[in-house]
């Protein structure tokens, strides 16, 4: 059993305005270090596969056809040792 | 007669609006059609109604569309048949691919609910085609994700195939910036596909057609699609 962690963002071009509401949250709380927020999701799945070659395929094909919208989002996957 | 189709998701809200709309005010067919069912037979037209299909889980829209029947809508649409989209049921064709974008959180992070002012750009589609070029029509909105975006190619292509049929603007027909409440791109209230069949809107024509409920300014975009479906 494969482990991946699927991390969805919204492409750098798009306004976050989720993030930005934070943002303005955190400058209220005097964290004015804070100089930009992006949220976007954290996914896991657990994968039953031969390899983890096989496992990637399927999580890739997960976030393409379902999981990330490719018009608005990236994703990114990690797999757990 | 035309027969009407009303796909039916969990979380579906707005289909027994589309419902009345079509059988009471419209006097036309109209069946409810389950998102289980694959048999869209006898069926010249649907609509894919608003609500909160799946409970928007993951992204408006983004389960819906691996529903059963959004197989056979695809289908039916690829095959030229006519299609609206309506708010939620808007979110499931862009998801679905049959319509090119996506929708976003309403710039204000606000759900917005009530009527605005949208002005018709074209007349060139079954959906448009009896009404008039720059009407302004007054028709309720209620969504939080209806920010529409999609990237400046694929906005110019819309532009100039002529896709935006409706754009959200003030009583006098003006696209303000305030009209454009959600923030959408282009001031994008509703857009059709290459084909010109496939018609997605955020604003709520079945919720306006009965002056004694507000507007009954949907009727004459009814109007229009019944005349389209008789002249085919």
């Amino acid at each position: 059993m494969y482990k991946a962690k699927v991390n969805v963002t919204l492409r750098p071009s798009i306004l976050d305005p989720k993030g930005k509401a934070a943002h303005h949250a955190l400058h209220n709380l005097g964290l004015n270090n804070v100089k930009q927020v992006r949220i976007g999701k954290f996914i896991e799945l657990d994968v039953e596969a031969d390899s983890k070659d096989a496992a990637n395929e399927i999580v890739e094909a997960a976030c393409t056809k379902l999981l990330a919208n490719e018009v608005m989002e990236d994703y990114e996957i990690v797999f757990e040792d | 007669m035309a027969t009407f189709g009303v796909i039916v998701f969990p979380g579906s809200n707005c289909d027994h609006d589309a419902y009345h709309a079509m059988k009471h005010i419209m006097n036309s067919d109209v069946k409810f059609l389950w998102h289980k069912d694959m048999d869209l037979s006898g069926i010249d037209f649907l609509i894919v109604p608003g609500g909160f299909s799946y409970g928007d889980y993951l992204r408006s829209g983004a389960i819906a569309r691996f529903s059963p029947i959004m197989q056979e809508v695809v289908k039916f649409a690829e095959k030229g048949g006519p299609v609206l989209g309506i708010c939620n049921g808007f979110q499931i064709l862009l998801e679905a691919g049959l319509i090119p974008g996506a929708m976003m959180h309403n710039q204000q992070l606000r759900f917005v609910c009530k009527n605005v002012f949208i002005r018709c750009e074209t007349t060139d589609s079954l959906f448009t085609s009896t009404l008039k070029k720059g009407q302004v029509f007054d028709i309720p909105v209620s969504h939080g994700e209806g920010n529409y975006h999609i990237n400046q190619s694929g906005l110019k292509s819309l532009q100039d195939n002529n896709q935006i049929l409706f754009r959200y603007s003030d009583s006098e027909g003006n696209l303000t910036k305030q009209a454009n409440f959600n923030g959408s791109i282009d001031h994008i209230a509703g857009i059709t596909n290459s084909g010109r069949n496939v018609l997605g809107m955020m604003p709520h024509p079945e919720r306006a057609m009965e002056k004694l409920l507000g507007s009954n300014d949907g009727k004459h975009i009814f109007d229009s699609i019944l005349n389209s479906l008789s002249v085919v």
